[in-house]
C-alpha cells in the first residue's frame, strides 16, 4: 500500500524546475502528481510518476539530488467530509501529518498523498474504515 | 583648519629628519625589548647601531600577519603588561585575531592622530558627533571616541546596531557630526530620507572609514544630506582610525609621517619603489610603545604622492587604494577572510567544502551571501532538514565572521571545483 515519491532538490536558480520537467519528458516520464515547496532559498519537487527508478536514475545523470521514499495515497470519494474523516482518524492516533498533496486517479477521481511521522501507524488507525489505497501498480 | 601646524605643515626635511631620529630608536627599542625582532634583525645580521636613518630603512626585515599570528598574543609587546592600558583586536586570516596592545601613551597619540583628521574634515570643539562605530574590539569606535573627546566636541557614542536611535538622536540633539562607515552612512541618509527628516538635521560632516568606497559614493552621500564627507584610513596593527585622511582637495588621505613611516614596495620583489610608483603600503610605527611594528605590510596596494599640498599639509599622500595583495574583503566595515568562511563551514556536518561568497552592494549595504553545497545524505523529502542546516550554517558564520550572511544551499557539484585555485569569492561592489 505504499508507492515511492521521487524529491528533487531544486536551486533557487531561474529555469531550474523547467529543466527537470524537460528532462523527464525526454526520457518519455509520466508526472501523476508533482507538489512544489519552497523555502526562500531553495525548492523541493516531490513527484509521483510511472517509473520512480528511472526517473531518479535520469535526474541524477543530469546533476540533481534525487531521492525516493515511501508514502501513501489514498482513494477519496467526491463526498463532503471525505477528507476530514480520514484526517481526524490519523489526528486522533496522535500522528503527525509532515505534508499532503492530491492527484487525480483513473477509477475513482481523485486521491490524497501523504506523508505522516509514521506511516505503519497510519494505516493501522485508518484499518476501521477500510480505506482505498492508489497502488504502484496504478501508477504504471 | 589645522590642529598641529608645526608638526603637519613642517619641510619634507624636518620630516625627514625627524623620521630618522625616532626609526633609529624605535629599532633601538624593539631589538632590546622585543625577542622575536630581536632573532629577526640577527638573522640578518643587524645591529640596531647599523641603522642611522631612513636611508637604512630598507635593510630592516618586513613584519606581516604571519608574525603577528606567530607571536600572539603579546610576542610583539615591546613594553612589559604593567604599562599597557588597551587591547584592540580584528579579525586575521585563520581565526586567530590581530591583537594590537597600547601605553597610556598610545592612545593618547591616537587620540591625537584622530583629532588631527577630525580637523581636515572639518570637525571642531564647538560639533555635536555622533560616532556609529561598533565599540568594542574593533578600533573603529573607542579610537573615534577618543579622537573627537581629545579635540573637545561633544561625543554621542551611539556604535552600531539601532539605526532609528541614532537617526532620532541626530536629529534632536542635533548633531553637526558622524563618524562611521561609508555604507553605513548611507543607510542612515537613506532611513532619514524615508522618514521624511533630511530638513530636520544639523549634519554638516562625515568622517567615514573602515572599509574602501568610491568618489561616487561621496558624491552621492554629499548631496543626500548636503554635508562634506571624508575618508579616515586606519588599521589595527599600526593604530586604527587616524593614521591618514584627506582633505578639503581629496588628493589623497595625508597619513601622519611624524607617527608613522611609510613606504611603498613591490609586492613580491619587496624591493622600495619611489614616490608616484604603485605597489604595496608598508609602514613603520616611529612612535608606538606598545607594540611598535617595523615595515608592517598592510596588503593595501596604493602609491604616495609627496609633494606639498593646496592646504599647506606636508605629509605624504596616500593615493587612491588600488586594491589588496591578498584576498581579505571588507564588508560592512568588518575583515573577512574567505578563509574563515571555509574553516567555519568545516565544522557544520552535512555541508562539503565547496562554497562561494557573493558580495554586493544592494542600496548602499554590502551583502554577503554564502553558497553552500549540500551533502546529498542531508537531502530528504522533507524541507525541515534543509532548512534547519541552512539556519546552523548561518549562526555558525555569524560566530565566526560577526556577519549575517544569507546562505544559499546549492547541489553536490554545483559550484565551481578545480584542482587549481578555486575562485571562491565573487564581489560585484567594483570598489576599487
Amino acid at each position: 500500500m505504499f508507492i515511492k515519491q521521487l524529491s528533487v532538490f531544486l536551486e533557487n536558480r531561474k529555469g531550474r524546475l523547467d529543466e527537470v520537467l524537460t528532462i523527464l519528458k525526454n526520457h518519455d516520464i509520466n508526472i501523476i502528481s508533482a507538489s512544489l515547496a519552497d523555502s526562500s532559498e531553495f525548492g523541493l519537487l516531490r513527484l509521483l510518476v510511472n517509473d520512480t527508478e528511472k526517473a531518479k536514475m535520469v535526474l541524477k545523470e543530469s546533476g540533481f539530488m534525487a531521492k525516493t521514499n515511501d508514502i501513501i495515497a489514498i482513494v477519496i470519494p467526491h463526498k463532503v467530509g471525505s477528507l476530514v474523516e480520514v484526517l481526524s482518524l490519523i489526528d486522533k492516533a496522535d500522528i503527525n501529518i509532515e505534508y499532503m498533496y492530491g492527484l487525480s486517479t483513473e477509477s475513482d477521481g481523485a486521491a490524497i498523498a501523504i506523508k505522516t511521522s509514521d506511516l505503519d501507524a497510519t494505516v493501522r488507525a485508518l484499518e476501521s474504515i477500510h480505506p482505498k489505497y492508489y497502488t504502484q501498480e496504478e501508477m504504471r | 583648519m589645522i590642529w598641529n601646524e608645526t608638526k603637519e605643515c613642517m619641510s619634507r626635511d624636518e620630516i625627514e629628519t625627524l623620521q630618522s631620529k625616532r626609526l633609529v630608536k624605535v629599532v633601538d627599542r624593539v631589538y632590546h625589548n622585543v625577542e622575536y625582532y630581536r632573532k629577526k634583525m640577527q638573522e640578518l645580521g643587524l645591529e640596531p647601531g647599523d641603522i642611522h636613518g631612513i636611508e637604512d630603512l630598507h635593510r630592516l626585515p618586513f613584519t606581516t600577519y604571519e608574525d603577528l599570528n606567530a607571536t600572539y598574543p603579546f610576542g610583539l609587546a615591546a613594553v612589559p603588561n604593567s604599562e599597557l592600558v588597551r587591547l584592540q583586536a580584528s579579525s586575521g586570516t585563520t581565526g586567530k585575531p590581530k591583537i594590537a596592545v597600547y601605553t597610556r601613551r598610545d592612545i593618547d597619540i591616537w587620540s591625537e592622530c584622530a583629532a588631527r583628521c577630525m580637523t581636515m574634515a572639518g570637525i571642531t570643539r564647538d560639533d555635536i558627533i555622533q560616532v556609529g562605530y561598533g565599540y568594542g574590539l574593533f578600533t573603529g569606535g573607542l579610537g573615534a571616541h577618543y579622537g573627537a573627546e581629545y579635540l573637545g566636541a561633544l561625543v554621542i557614542p551611539m556604535s552600531t546596531g539601532n539605526t532609528q536611535k541614532l537617526v532620532t538622536m541626530m536629529v534632536d540633539c542635533e548633531a553637526t557630526a558622524i563618524a562611521c562607515t561609508p555604507s553605513y552612512l548611507l543607510h542612515v541618509a537613506e532611513t532619514l530620507r524615508d522618514q521624511g527628516l533630511l530638513d530636520k538635521i544639523k549634519l554638516r560632516v562625515a568622517l567615514c572609514g573602515a572599509e574602501p568606497w568610491t568618489d561616487n559614493m561621496r558624491n552621492q552621500v554629499e548631496e543626500m544630506l548636503h554635508i562634506k564627507a571624508h575618508d579616515i584610513y586606519g588599521l589595527t596593527e599600526i593604530l586604527g582610525p587616524g593614521v591618514a585622511t584627506d582633505c578639503d582637495h581629496h588628493t589623497g588621505l595625508h597619513i601622519w609621517e611624524d607617527h608613522f613611516l611609510p613606504e611603498i614596495i613591490h609586492p613580491e620583489t619587496g624591493e622600495q619603489l619611489g614616490d608616484g610608483e604603485g605597489g604595496e603600503l608598508v609602514i613603520t610605527t616611529l612612535t608606538k610603545e606598545g607594540m611598535p611594528l617595523l615595515r608592517y605590510r598592510t596588503k593595501d596596494l596604493t602609491s604616495l604622492d609627496k609633494s606639498r599640498c593646496e592646504c599647506g599639509r606636508t605629509m605624504a599622500r596616500i593615493q587612491r587604494f588600488k586594491g589588496r595583495t591578498d584576498d581579505m574583503l571588507i564588508i560592512r566595515g568588518v575583515n573577512v577572510f574567505p578563509s574563515q568562511v571555509e574553516a567555519a563551514l568545516l565544522t557544520i556536518d552535512g555541508t562539503t567544502p565547496h562554497y562561494m561568497m557573493v558580495v554586493d552592494r544592494v542600496n548602499n549595504e554590502d551583502t554577503l551571501e554564502v553558497q553552500v553545497e549540500v551533502e546529498e545524505r542531508f537531502f530528504s523529502d522533507e524541507i525541515r532538514g534543509l532548512e534547519e542546516l541552512s539556519r546552523k550554517i548561518a549562526k555558525t558564520l555569524k560566530l565566526a565572521i560577526g556577519l549575517n550572511a544569507k546562505i544559499k544551499l546549492v547541489e553536490p557539484n554545483g559550484l565551481e571545483h578545480s584542482e587549481g585555485k578555486t575562485k571562491h569569492v565573487i564581489d560585484k561592489r567594483k570598489l576599487y
